[in-house]
């Protein structure tokens, strides 16, 4: 059974009687969709975000390092890949990051795994693919991110570019075992109340203006219309998508309902999952910050290494899931 | 005493500077606030997160925060 159901009855409720709005016409379902959505979206994000927050409060980055400190390569892409997950990532952070790690000894690919895996598997992209595509797609979402992660951190690693880091990275070494002072449980609902309520104030907007013209699409553009330029034989759509979503980062929120509605009117599902990977896990402001501790080759070569990952990806996802 | 931010030159960083002074100046505290973008001193107070907020070189906040009485109450706690 669907929990939420009574959602549907709401948003039902609100659309034909409080609006009054008659069935069966394409507004009463560009509405319902709407407030359906909406609401459920944002119940998620609480949900999600806070938990989240509190596995977070356990483990800073400053923990994960001494975690990956201690760990050998294979291991350390895998766990680097995972602990990815429950770090968020602003561009403010990428370099103290990044430096850190390496400073710590922190082995360059596995610094890699964590700097692909942090903004690309996050908690608001998870919740809106869990939201508008339901748990399979978001499980595929992870599992082929920690995918892309794990391999790109030891391709990267093999590939032995320390020679392309600028040399100031190398000149200073730290101890990576801190002691951070410990949280109380209390401090830890703090944390998680205000970074929930700080995300959601950050996102709302995106949100609701991705579902309001998501929802303009699901109830007026006819179903399988973009079929014919995106469609699964489309060999082109996969690569183009992510090239259009590097620039597209800082308005993930909104891009992926809207792009949910795109999915519906016919754009394959694997080059839907290449686009959203793409925003995600590439994103140009961050390059331009890298740019400070390394050369542009590295750059480019990360770049390439993640977006031939998720091309690949895509084009197996719109064989798989036809 | 030193009152310092310390970034990696991003918008939030320069932000909690600006909230920063202010919250010194409304204290009333005879204290500059410095603000550097030198990321390897924060590395070297074993962090890895920006912005940090720190007193005669010791990390009171890690992160962003943009509660004035927040910050007030720590720069309090921490002279």
């Amino acid at each position: 059974m669907n929990i939420f159901y009574p959602l549907q009855v709401f948003a039902g409720w609100l659309t034909y009687s409080v609006f009054n709005i008659s069935p069966n016409t394409t507004l009463s379902s560009a509405i319902n969709f709407f407030i359906y959505d909406t609401i459920k979206i944002f119940i998620l994000l609480v949900v999600i975000i806070f938990v989240v927050s509190i596995i977070r409060s356990y483990l800073p980055p400053e923990k994960i390092r001494a975690i990956l400190s201690h760990k050998n390569k294979y291991v350390g892409n895998i766990i680097a890949s995972l602990l990815g997950i429950i770090t968020p990532f602003c561009s403010c952070s990428a370099i103290p990051l990044f430096l850190g790690f390496v400073q710590a000894g922190v082995p360059l690919g596995t610094t890699f795994s964590f700097l692909v895996a942090s903004p690309m598997i996050n908690e608001v992209a998870l919740v809106l693919l869990l939201g508008m595509f339901g748990w399979k797609i978001a499980l595929i979402y992870i599992v082929s991110g920690l995918l892309i992660s794990i391999f790109s951190g030891i391709i990267i690693g093999k590939l032995k570019v320390e020679n392309l880091v600028e040399s100031f990275v190398y000149q200073n070494t730290i101890n990576a075992d801190v002691n951070l002072p410990a949280m109380t449980k209390k401090e830890r609902i703090v944390y998680a109340r205000d970074y929930t309520l700080d995300i959601l104030k950050k996102v709302w907007l995106y949100i609701l203006i991705g579902i309001g013209v998501g929802a303009l699409i699901h109830g007026y553009v006819p179903s399988d219309f973009l079929a014919l330029y995106a469609g699964s034989d489309k060999w082109y759509a996969v690569p183009l998508a992510v090239i259009l979503g590097v620039p597209l980062y800082s308005n993930a929120a909104g891009v992926i309902p809207l792009v949910s509605a795109l999915t519906e009117k016919g754009v394959a599902m694997g080059t839907t999952l290449a686009f959203m990977m793409s925003i995600t896990a590439l994103s140009l402001p961050e390059f331009m910050i890298l740019k400070r501790i390394m050369k542009t080759k590295l750059i480019l070569i990360f770049a390439g290494i993640v977006g031939v990952g998720i091309t690949i990806t895509g084009y197996l996802f719109n064989f798989i899931l036809k | 005493m030193k009152i310092e931010v310390l970034g990696s030159g991003c918008p939030t960083c320069k932000k909690l500077y600006e909230i920063t002074q202010k919250a010194v100046s409304e204290l009333g505290l005879d204290a500059n606030v410095e603000y550097t973008t030198d990321v390897q001193k924060i590395i070297q107070m074993g962090l890895m997160q920006s912005p940090v907020l720190a007193i005669n070189n010791n990390p009171v906040m890690v992160g962003f925060n943009s509660d004035i009485e927040k910050i007030k109450g720590i720069i309090k706690r921490n002279i």
